[in-house]
């Protein structure tokens, strides 16, 4: 016991101050709990429903069919030449895991409150946890995808290869943009009201229904720095063997990564006044 | 050679209870203040967390007298040994809860420190992060893993959890389908079987039936048997003086003093009310008392004769009063009346001292003591009135009411009317009665 407790972890409790950096350490000495609850974020969502993961298609598809007769037929809009379900389909699996993802993680706080106000665990995992969780959905649609894809038969390009990169990026939006936006819901529930018209506006701002190329040149810097247009067009150029953009990729990952990283610091300054403030 | 396992340096806590609502009373101040309000509520919101330095002086300076801000805590300071089991005490809004919450790091402090030596466990509610649709396995490795567990652990002690909460049979159900007393038990046996070096416990044995948190109370126990270093928050003073060895009583925000269990939580009892347990009376002029006779003092005595506020419940409690007889030969009937918390009368007393039965006093200085065997009363706080009457005719004396007061602290030692029971058993009295059990096989 005694020589347990000489090298025992000291902590010391003090007034939040100023900017605090991450405790790594800390984290991983969490990442069980991380685990559970990725895995129970998993595990329930589709509790007691007849449907099950088949949801994780339905869902996409039921869009892509409702936007290809709308965007694709009646309003025929401009693909490249690409048939139009197909280039709705690799712009909405990834949409969709981003959108579900986003507002999960910014109601992820005020939803867990009661546990935020009962137990001390690392603020962090919860806006966190459905940026992983809902991989599974996302992963479970690829199989719509790879299906419309064959139906189309459209060859595997070299391109392919870029895919990882476009994944890890689809991550890092919805964590930062969630970082962001958990931490100020917790303080200010008007965020709550705004996200169905956050995620609205952005389906519109993103070359989801469109094309980037539709965009007139002298827009297209400012178009760029919407991180979300440089993970679709990014799909797009990779699974249907299209020139890469690197007009979007480029400033859409640096854009994403300060959304990461500023959204960190500013939850992790905020973390510790949140059970004050719900 | 103990460590100090924690260390609490000087904590404060300020709430801001929100800025208060001002409406307008005419229809266009109603219409202005819903058009500025969205810049009120920003400001409002923003601020509630917030206190400069300038203004923590400020509220200091003003003794925190501002109606929008509550001192959960003010300046609290205290340490605790490695392996010492310490209670908190105090009435709603002492501050208990806040303080339990900085030492589990849920909230900040506004000031001060707090230093822990080793891996920390608290446990303010039992069954945190519970999901109905887990089933009690799934919920057993979420829950353990929220209270600070690493999986490892869990599943080393997985079976004797399961042992412990009784619903094997129920492991892969969803905890949905769970009575809530088998919810509350799985929710329990995991948060039972934490090995944390620090324990902070708020208010949660009150779970479950009584055979169950008897069970808890064992649990309690051992743990701080096993060296363990253990906080605990509780309402029930029983449990308090059996499980801790130290008490801390705070009230509205700051310690009011701390000490050995049984000590403390006898103050505490008998806090806020004017009584005590000895009233002397040194100017003959103000002393209460009639033609014959003058009470000069009166007091609670322990068994060694000193003046003792705070009993346990197996040790006898000595009342006395002092008296003058100034005029001789009357027969005299000094009495005692006992009243509990409630003010429910449970007895009177009458000085039946065979020496002095029926027969007349000389004047004179007499001291008459009158002694409440142990196990009789019930825990609690207790009053006494002390009167004195002339027989033939009935003359009162002195009757002076509540003058006295004492408690009376239970104990789950053998011996007692509770023995092992962890709650406080009902009734104005607890006596040790004889039982007998016969069995004969059906």
């Amino acid at each position: 016991m005694d020589s347990k407790s000489d090298n025992a972890p000291i902590v010391r409790i003090r007034p939040p101050g100023k900017w605090e950096g991450i405790d790594f350490q800390e984290l991983k000495d969490y990442r069980d709990l991380f685990f559970f609850l990725v895995w129970r974020d998993i595990k329930v969502l589709y509790a007691q429903t007849i449907m099950g993961f088949a949801w994780a298609i339905l869902n996409p598809l039921i869009q892509i069919v409702i936007f290809s007769i709308i965007f694709g037929k009646v309003a025929k809009l401009d693909t490249d030449g690409i048939p139009y379900v197909l280039f709705s389909t690799v712009a909405i699996i990834p949409w969709t895991y981003m959108s579900e993802a986003m507002s999960k993680a910014s109601q992820s706080l005020v939803a867990g409150q009661s546990m935020l106000g009962k137990v001390y665990f690392p603020r962090v995992l919860f806006p966190i946890t459905p940026v992983l969780a809902k991989l599974v959905d996302f992963s479970i649609s690829l199989l719509l995808l790879i299906a419309v894809m064959a139906y189309y038969q459209v060859p595997p390009t070299w391109n392919v290869l870029l895919l990882p990169f476009l994944i890890l990026l689809m991550m890092i939006i919805p964590a930062g943009i969630g970082l962001w936006l958990s931490a100020l819901s917790i303080r200010f529930r008007d965020v709550k009201f705004a996200m169905p018209f956050l995620i609205r506006m952005l389906i519109y701002s993103a070359p989801i229904l469109y094309t980037a190329s539709s965009i007139p040149d002298e827009y297209r810097l400012i178009y760029s720095l919407n991180p979300i247009v440089a993970v679709i067009e990014g799909f797009r150029a990779c699974l249907l063997g299209t020139e890469i953009p690197w007009q979007f990729i480029l400033p859409g990952t640096i854009v994403a990564v300060i959304l990461l990283v500023t959204g960190a610091i500013y939850f992790r300054k905020m973390e510790r006044v949140f059970v004050d403030v719900i | 050679m103990s460590q100090i396992a924690v260390n609490v340096e000087g904590i404060s806590k300020i709430y801001r209870l929100g800025v208060k609502e001002r409406g307008s009373d005419n229809i266009a101040g109603m219409i202005w203040d819903f058009v500025r309000s969205p810049l009120n509520n920003f400001r409002k919101y923003r601020s509630l967390y917030r206190f400069d330095e300038a203004e923590l002086q400020g509220l200091e300076a003003e003794n925190g007298q501002m109606d929008d801000i509550l001192w959960a805590l003010k300046n609290v300071s205290f340490s605790v040994d490695e392996g010492e089991v310490v209670g908190i005490i105090g009435g709603n809004g002492a501050g208990k809860s806040t303080l339990l919450k900085i030492l589990s790091r849920i909230t900040p402090p506004t000031r001060g420190e707090v230093t822990i030596r080793g891996r920390v466990s608290s446990l303010l509610e039992v069954g945190t992060g519970f999901h109905p649709e887990l089933t009690g396995r799934e919920n057993v490795y979420l829950n353990g893993t929220i209270l600070g567990m690493r999986k490892r652990e869990v599943d080393e002690r997985f079976d004797e959890i399961v042992a412990f909460s009784e619903v094997e049979k129920f492991l892969d159900t969803p905890v949905k389908r769970y009575s809530s007393g088998m919810r509350v038990r799985l929710a329990f046996a995991v948060a039972a079987h934490l090995e944390p070096e620090i324990l902070i416990v708020d208010e949660v044995l009150a779970v479950g039936d009584a055979a169950f948190q008897q069970k808890c109370m064992n649990k309690m126990q051992d743990v701080g048997k096993e060296g363990r270093t253990v906080l605990f928050v509780s309402h029930n003073m029983p449990a308090v003086t059996s499980l801790c060895d130290r008490v801390i009583w705070l009230d509205r925000g700051t310690k009011v003093s701390e000490g050995p269990a049984r000590e403390i939580v006898g103050e505490y009892l008998l806090a806020g009310r004017s009584t005590m347990a000895c009233r002397q009376w040194n100017d003959t002029d103000t002393a209460p008392g009639g033609r014959f006779a003058r009470l000069l003092a009166t007091r609670v005595i322990t068994e060694k004769g000193d003046v003792a506020e705070h009993f346990d419940i197996q040790q006898p409690v000595g009342i006395q009063m002092e008296y003058e007889v100034l005029e001789g030969g009357e027969v005299m009937l000094p009495h005692f009346r006992v009243k509990n918390e409630d003010g429910v009368l449970v007895f009177v007393t009458l000085d039946h001292d065979p020496e002095w039965y029926q027969r007349p006093r000389p004047a004179g200085f007499y001291t008459s003591t009158v002694w409440i065997p142990g196990n009789f009363l019930n825990e609690g706080p207790y009053f006494v009135d002390c009167a004195l009457i002339t027989r033939h005719p009935d003359i009162p004396q002195f009757n002076e009411l509540a003058v006295l007061s004492f408690a009376i602290a239970g104990s789950m030692e053998p011996g007692t009317a509770r023995g092992d029971w962890p709650g406080r058993l009902k009734g104005v009295v607890s006596p040790v009665l004889e039982w007998k059990t016969d069995y004969r096989k059906g």
